[in-house]
């Protein structure tokens, strides 16, 4: 594959910046995807005006067309944040790639002004084309990482609303886990029930996994952390629910219960909080003759 | 590619020093927007390789740079010292190994608490333990 | 601040740390404790980290110093009030602090601590008697 020439589109562009900008802005303002209910003129000249100065200067500096570099740190920048802020205002990410894509043609148009011999003019409409692309496509994997840590908060929140920590009994807290645990989510769980201990006093907590179907090494080890961590801070941890299949697994794992006590059911682990409690339990006699 | 949008440079000459190193990372995973339990992990780490620097290598320097990588945000910290080096790195990175009156888990430690780590040493010529978290 | 200051409550000695400490300060402290549990022929010594941001291993090891030289001086130790992300980064450190005792705040340490010393005093009468 031929070496990148960008030298005589830094200059142009250097030369005709205005014009080119002017051009690339009435453009993108009659384009089919335009979005005008999404950005507002003025903003997309001030992206536009951005990006182009930001891309010119950039050319001035690069040796190569490799964007990862330093001398392309400006651009990457910019096109960070009108990925991200394009996102949030609901533009697709092929919509915001276009922004960058559609530089093509002003800048095409301006070529063939200034370079009249074939093979000069093909060899910067191939650079041109090559970085522009490599740009375009910044913007989409910007994109895919802002989507992704918004899903992840709003599963953080998920997880703090469907994982609540219970109080059974003065002293007492249980965490029924439900569902599938991956590490992230575990992690979240945990963090919380520590606190839920420190701001109930409770010495002692019950992680109940009745409801998870499969534990992998990940979540066994973060389980027996916070058991370490509980201990620490001066309470226990009784884990219960605990199916044979998932003993099976925690055995071929290789991962080590040590010292941690587990109990079949959440109810015979209450029943033993209540005995290390000093809480005991009795029926009334007359009560349950009326039933 | 990893851009470094912020640099400062502290030095570790006394115990103070190490107090101060501990703020100022502090201060710097506040400003990144750490959760708490991650701040926490930083300037543990952080404690800890100060310590080595000043006891183990005579006294040093740490930089803190916040680093940028496309969308994700990272602080690095580097610890140097020109003291006598570690003659064997793997005995070194082993949990429990000390070479003074230490628990041994400064340096194991703090590549448990940190994303990534790296360690230089040459016997003679000093350490850099380099450690970064990313957001 | 020079040193910190330790508190006699009853047989009970208090420590609350609340600055960060450099090494210096974590070693007089661990002096002047020692010196105070002979003093005042104290049973029990509760340190409260409940403001403590972070516990490295120096200051680990200065609680587990603690916690056997006062044993050797007949005196149970109980740290108090650890923070969850102290907890936490504590065992990602690996620092399992072995034979210190911990109690979720300073009430519950002097609980365990008379719990324990009851148990072993019961010990001591049955085996006289």
């Amino acid at each position: 594959m031929p070496a990148i020439t960008l030298t005589r589109l830094a200059e142009i562009l250097a030369r005709h910046q205005d014009d080119v900008l002017r051009d690339w802005t009435t453009q993108q303002l009659k384009s089919a995807t335009r979005r005008s209910d999404l950005l507002n003129e003025s903003d997309l000249r001030e992206n536009s005006r951005q990006f182009l100065a930001a891309f010119t200067a950039a050319l001035q500096r690069a040796k190569g067309d490799d964007i990862t570099g330093s001398d392309w740190a400006d651009v990457r920048e910019i096109l960070t944040s009108i990925s991200g802020s394009r996102a949030t205002r609901g533009f697709t990410p092929s919509e915001t790639a276009m922004f960058v894509f559609s530089l093509k043609e002003p800048v095409f148009d301006r070529l063939r002004h200034e370079i009249k011999d074939v093979q000069p003019l093909a060899e910067e409409i191939w650079g041109t084309t090559t970085i522009l692309d490599k740009l375009g496509l910044l913007t989409t994997e910007v994109y895919q990482r802002a989507r992704e840590s918004v899903i992840k908060r709003q599963q953080e929140d998920l997880i703090e609303l469907s994982t609540p920590v219970v109080k059974l009994w003065d002293g007492i807290l249980a965490v029924p886990l439900i569902g599938t645990l991956d590490s992230a989510r575990t992690q979240v769980v945990m963090e919380n029930l520590l606190q839920q201990i420190v701001d109930t006093g409770s010495g002692l907590a019950i992680i109940d996994i009745t409801g998870v179907p499969t534990v992998d090494t990940l979540v066994a080890q973060h389980l027996l952390k916070t058991v370490a961590a509980a201990r620490l801070m001066g309470a226990d941890c009784i884990i219960s629910g605990v199916r044979p299949q998932i003993a099976q697994t925690i055995v071929h794992l290789g991962v080590n219960l040590g010292d941690v006590i587990t109990k079949p059911t959440l109810a015979l682990a209450l029943a033993l909080a209540f005995k290390r409690t000093g809480v005991v339990v009795s029926r009334n006699a007359a009560l349950t003759a009326q039933v | 590619m990893t851009a470094v949008l912020k640099d400062e440079a502290a030095p570790i000459r006394s115990e103070e020093d190490v107090v101060r190193v501990r703020q100022r990372v502090r201060q710097a995973a506040l400003e990144l927007k750490f959760s708490l339990v991650e701040q926490t992990k930083i300037v543990t780490a952080a404690s800890e390789l100060a310590r080595n620097t000043l006891v183990h290598g005579g006294g040093g320097t740490m930089r803190i740079e916040r680093l940028s990588d496309g969308s994700r945000q990272g602080l690095r910290l580097t610890f140097d010292d020109q003291g006598p080096g570690i003659a064997d790195l793997a005995l070194a990175m082993q949990d429990g190994y000390t070479t003074g009156h230490g628990l041994g888990l400064g340096l194991s430690g703090s590549k448990r608490l940190m994303s990534d780590f790296t360690i230089e040493s040459r016997l003679g010529q000093g350490t850099c333990v380099t450690v970064t978290r990313w957001r | 601040m020079d040193r910190i200051p330790i508190l006699k409550m009853g047989e009970f000695l208090l420590v609350t740390i609340q600055v960060d400490m450099h090494d210096r300060l974590a070693m007089t402290l661990q002096d002047d404790l020692m010196e105070a549990i002979r003093a005042r022929a104290a049973r029990g010594v509760l340190i409260d980290i409940s403001a403590l941001e972070i516990v490295d291993s120096f200051i680990g090891r200065m609680l587990g110093n603690i916690a056997a030289m006062s044993r050797v001086l007949d005196a149970e130790t109980v740290v108090t009030g650890m923070r969850p992300a102290v907890a936490i980064t504590l065992v990602e450190l690996g620092m399992s602090l072995p034979g210190v005792r911990t109690a979720l705040d300073v009430e519950k340490g002097m609980e365990l601590i008379r719990t324990s010393t009851r148990l072993l005093e019961g010990d001591d009468r049955r085996a006289q008697g």
